[in-house]
């Protein structure tokens, strides 16, 4: 019966080509506009650590007070003081300082010139928290943190330029003039967004590729290199800091910290620890007001820093709407095309077809149609994505992909919609008076 | 007086719409959608639109510049006199006009030195934001912008900026648009105004300049035309920028002569060969880039949300005429006209256009207030909402024309017959 009905709706379709291809037309617009901004959402929503993202968290604290703050809100750094003292507290399983930078690499390689690169000051615990991988050699140890040892870690892709991919374990490379030995090369390790430096490199780098290298914290500061962002109040105005010193000792942020807390209990535990610490410092005389702390999940963190980009959740709104019209618009054309047939109807219930009959052949009829425009909303979403890095911001269009699911879930999407439009036409034609039509139209 | 006929056909569509509920229900809910959607999309397109085309003040086509990283381990001085260097190197560049060193640019996207004015050196006085531009004396020419009053720096006020120095100097020059707010009457120059570290006389006033905070975001920033020109060097260890402006709009031979000369005066320098260069015309594209691809996806949609509409209104209105063939043929046999027939399915297209307008305009106005809750959007003018409803009017006429014209060319006989 199911196969005479999709013969029956490709019979009457080719009686209607044009109000059939309208249909087919809107709802596979509708669809892959849908699916053309889902796939670049879920690019900008995607966890960039699923395994751990539960467990790692980011400490705030309010060193700028009420007058300087935005609403309240502590500022989304820390200070050099504030930071090195939750670090030397290791008040958590594992923590970790990073700040990114732009570093002066040099090699022994005579190929290569200088470089100015990308890369970030981070502490030991950095690799084994974010499960960084390495494919030659390992981190450097908390020990080295605290002798300020002069090593680094390269990615692969600086491992290439300056040694050829080779095992460079041992090697040194020159950082802003100083030598820094290497102790271990990365594996291919981009997590997208690029979480842990997202308040340091700002939002609209949060979908760029990780850095170069990766140099300890206390060699950083000792290199006296300032971070790519640092503030020191929420209105812009900066105060006076002579020396590298008093930058130092200023209340200015630019330090991120991470910590890993395994369980809700730990996380407690730490807040209350990062309270009492505040409160410590307005015992101390440092802050003149109650302590104003926040410990954000790193989801929660990654909203709260407005990684996914305001256009990507306004397209999502809109193309939502839109696929809303083209349902309004379907349900009466969909009308339209089953009433025309309300003589058919008639007869095919004189002839004893139960109302159940027609609802199976009208929505048989429906899903047909739905099917033929999820094919080409198929076709229409890949043409969507093949042009996506000139609709949307080339950060996260290189990022979007095409999958299994993304290819079902169009063809679904593009059945699911055609069938709802078709509920109520289809209970319209299935009310038609057998006797009422064929009186009138015979 | 007889009332026109269109008049009087409006009571006759009103009992024949009764007939056909949920239809016009339908084109009503589309046309409102379609109002409340496209025109909040258009809104959105046109606010983006006028943002990123706001002009710099500056001669763009043929200014580039060199953001030149300094290695490590240069004291201040070091770094000043290679600054100079540097620059008396570039002006020599054949092609290239004029060069000047500073620590951002227009159309940067961020990163600029925010500072605050005051009008009295009083610690608790408000300040003013502006945006501060490193410049010297060949600022003004490189940059391409024009003083309207005052006059420029002299050589021998250009000094040194440290990192982390007090922002402070005898002179500066700032922008007309910063001039005007801090002083309404206009009489800016020649005024002494409270710099963070201390007073400082306008001797000059630029016509008009954007800040390096331009380029990026939705947000079209309050400070962002309110500039000052700063008579320093800037010492920073981590580096500095060199604007230049060339003669010619193909930058790309002066940018590798230009590079060729700075690689012989010393190699202090690190330049990254990816992003190190760039002319301001890349950096209004790449700053806009957001702002672009949402004014063109918006601006897809919205035109693609026309066309559904005006494809709806087609579809079913045609359904209609073949629905009502028999209705047609009995007025056409009892005298109306081919044009009665016409103007009756124009009529009936107009009112329930205006059903779905009325609609739209309060959906279109509740999207607004939503919009404005969560994203950088202003509130809807009347006149685009105006502009919205004469479009869909005519859209709704467009397409009703089609099955107008097949209804009005019935034959009395045939519709009788045919039904």
């Amino acid at each position: 019966m199911w196969g005479y009905y999709v013969a029956l709706a490709i019979r009457n379709s080719s009686r209607s080509k044009a109000l059939t291809t309208l249909v087919i037309v809107l709802m596979s617009f509708g669809v892959a506009a849908c699916m053309v901004c889902y796939a670049v959402f879920r690019v900008a929503t995607e966890d960039p650590i699923p395994a751990r993202s539960a467990t790692l968290y980011v400490p705030q604290l309010d060193n700028f007070g009420p007058a300087k703050n935005t609403n309240g809100e502590p500022p989304d750094l820390l200070s050099y003081l504030d930071a090195t003292a939750l670090w030397q507290a290791q008040a958590a399983p594992h923590q970790t300082l990073v700040y990114p930078a732009r570093w002066g690499v040099e090699s022994n390689n005579p190929l290569v010139p200088p470089m100015s690169l990308a890369g970030d000051a981070v502490t030991a615990d950095f690799f084994a928290m974010f499960d960084v991988p390495f494919h030659f050699g390992a981190a450097w140890s908390a020990a080295d943190d605290r002798q300020h040892a002069t090593v680094a870690v390269i990615s692969p892709a600086l491992n290439q330029r300056l040694f050829g991919g080779r095992n460079s374990v041992g090697r040194t490379i020159h950082v802003d003039g100083l030598a820094l030995r290497i102790t271990g090369v990365l594996d291919a390790w981009n997590p997208k967004p690029r979480f842990f430096d997202v308040a340091g490199s700002g939002p609209h780098s949060a979908f760029d590729d990780a850095g170069q290298i990766y140099v300890p914290f206390t060699v950083a500061v000792d290199l006296k290199k300032v971070s790519a962002t640092w503030y020191c109040s929420a209105n812009g105005i900066n105060p006076d800091v002579a020396s590298w010193n008093s930058f130092l000792h200023s209340e200015c942020v630019w330090i991120s910290v991470w910590v890993e807390l395994p369980t809700t209990a730990d996380a407690r535990r730490y807040a209350d620890f990062l309270r009492n610490y505040a409160n410590e410092q307005q015992r101390a005389g440092r802050f003149a007001w109650n302590a104003n702390i926040r410990l954000r999940k790193l989801l929660d963190w990654l909203a709260f820093e407005r990684v996914v980009p305001q256009s990507s959740t306004l397209s999502m709104a809109v193309s939502g709407s839109f696929l809303l019209i083209a349902l309004v618009n379907v349900i009466g054309l969909m009308l339209a095309r089953f009433m025309r047939r309300a003589a058919e109807i008639g007869v095919r219930r004189a002839l004893g077809a139960s109302r159940r009959a027609v609802y199976r052949q009208f929505m048989t009829e429906a899903a047909t149609i739905g099917l033929a425009g999820g094919l080409l909303a198929i076709a229409l979403t890949l043409l969507g994505l093949w042009s996506v890095g000139w609709l949307f911001e080339p950060g996260i269009a290189r990022l979007v992909h095409v999958d299994a699911s993304l290819v079902t879930g169009t063809v679904v999407l593009a059945i699911v919609t055609t069938l709802a439009s078709s509920l109520y036409p289809t209970w319209r034609a299935a009310r038609v008076q057998p006797a009422l039509q064929i009186k009138i139209d015979g | 007086m007889r009332p026109p006929k269109i008049i009087l056909q409006i009571a006759p569509i009103f009992a024949a719409l009764g007939q056909h509920r949920i239809a016009t229900v339908l084109i009503v809910l589309q046309v409102a959608l379609t109002l409340a959607v496209a025109g909040n999309a258009l809104f959105v397109v046109v606010t983006r639109v006028v943002h990123l085309s706001r002009p710099t003040g500056t001669d763009e086509s043929h200014l580039f510049v060199i953001r030149n990283n300094w290695k490590n381990g240069q004291d201040p001085a070091q770094i000043d006199a290679q600054i100079r260097a540097d620059l008396a190197a570039l002006r020599k560049v054949p092609n290239v006009r004029d060069a000047f060193s500073s620590e951002a640019f227009p159309l940067e996207a961020g990163y600029g030195l925010l500072t605050g004015l005051k009008l009295k050196a009083d610690p608790i006085a408000r300040p003013r934001l502006a945006v501060i531009y490193f410049a010297d004396e060949h600022a003004i020419d490189t940059l391409g912008v024009s003083l309207i009053a005052g006059r420029n720096f002299r050589a021998d006020e250009i000094t040194t900026i440290g990192r982390y120095a007090k922002v402070s100097a005898p002179v500066i020059i700032i922008t007309n648009s910063l001039a005007r707010k801090l002083f309404a009457d206009g009489s800016a120059l020649g005024k002494t105004v409270y710099l963070p570290g201390g007073p400082a006389l306008i001797v000059g006033i630029l016509k008009s300049l954007q800040g390096p905070y331009a380029g990026s975001g939705a947000t079209t920033r309050p400070f962002d035309e309110d500039n000052i020109l700063f008579p320093a060097r800037s010492s920073d260890p981590d580096g500095v920028i060199y604007l230049v402006r060339t003669t010619s709009s193909d930058a790309a031979p002066i940018i590798s002569a230009a590079l060729k000369a700075l690689s012989t005066e010393g190699s202090a320098r690190l330049i990254d060969p990816a992003d190190g260069v760039l002319t301001l015309t890349q950096a209004r594209h790449k700053g806009y880039a957001t702002d672009r691809s949402v004014a063109l996806m918006l601006s897809m949609v919205s035109g693609l949300l026309l066309l559904a509409t005006a494809g709806g209104i087609v579809g079913l209105s045609s359904f209609w005429v073949s629905q009502r063939r028999r209705q047609i043929g009995i007025r056409r046999a009892l005298g109306a006209t081919a044009g009665d027939i016409l103007s009756y399915f124009h009529v009936e297209n107009f009112l329930i256009v205006t059903g779905g307008i009325a609609l739209g305009s309060i959906l279109a106005i509740v999207t607004n207030l939503g919009l404005m809750k969560f994203y950088a959007v202003g509130r809807l003018p009347v006149t685009a909402l105006a502009i919205g409803a004469v479009l869909l009017w005519l859209l709704g006429q467009i397409a009703a024309y089609g099955p107008a014209r097949s209804a009005a060319r019935l034959p009395p006989v045939a519709a009788i017959r045919a039904a």
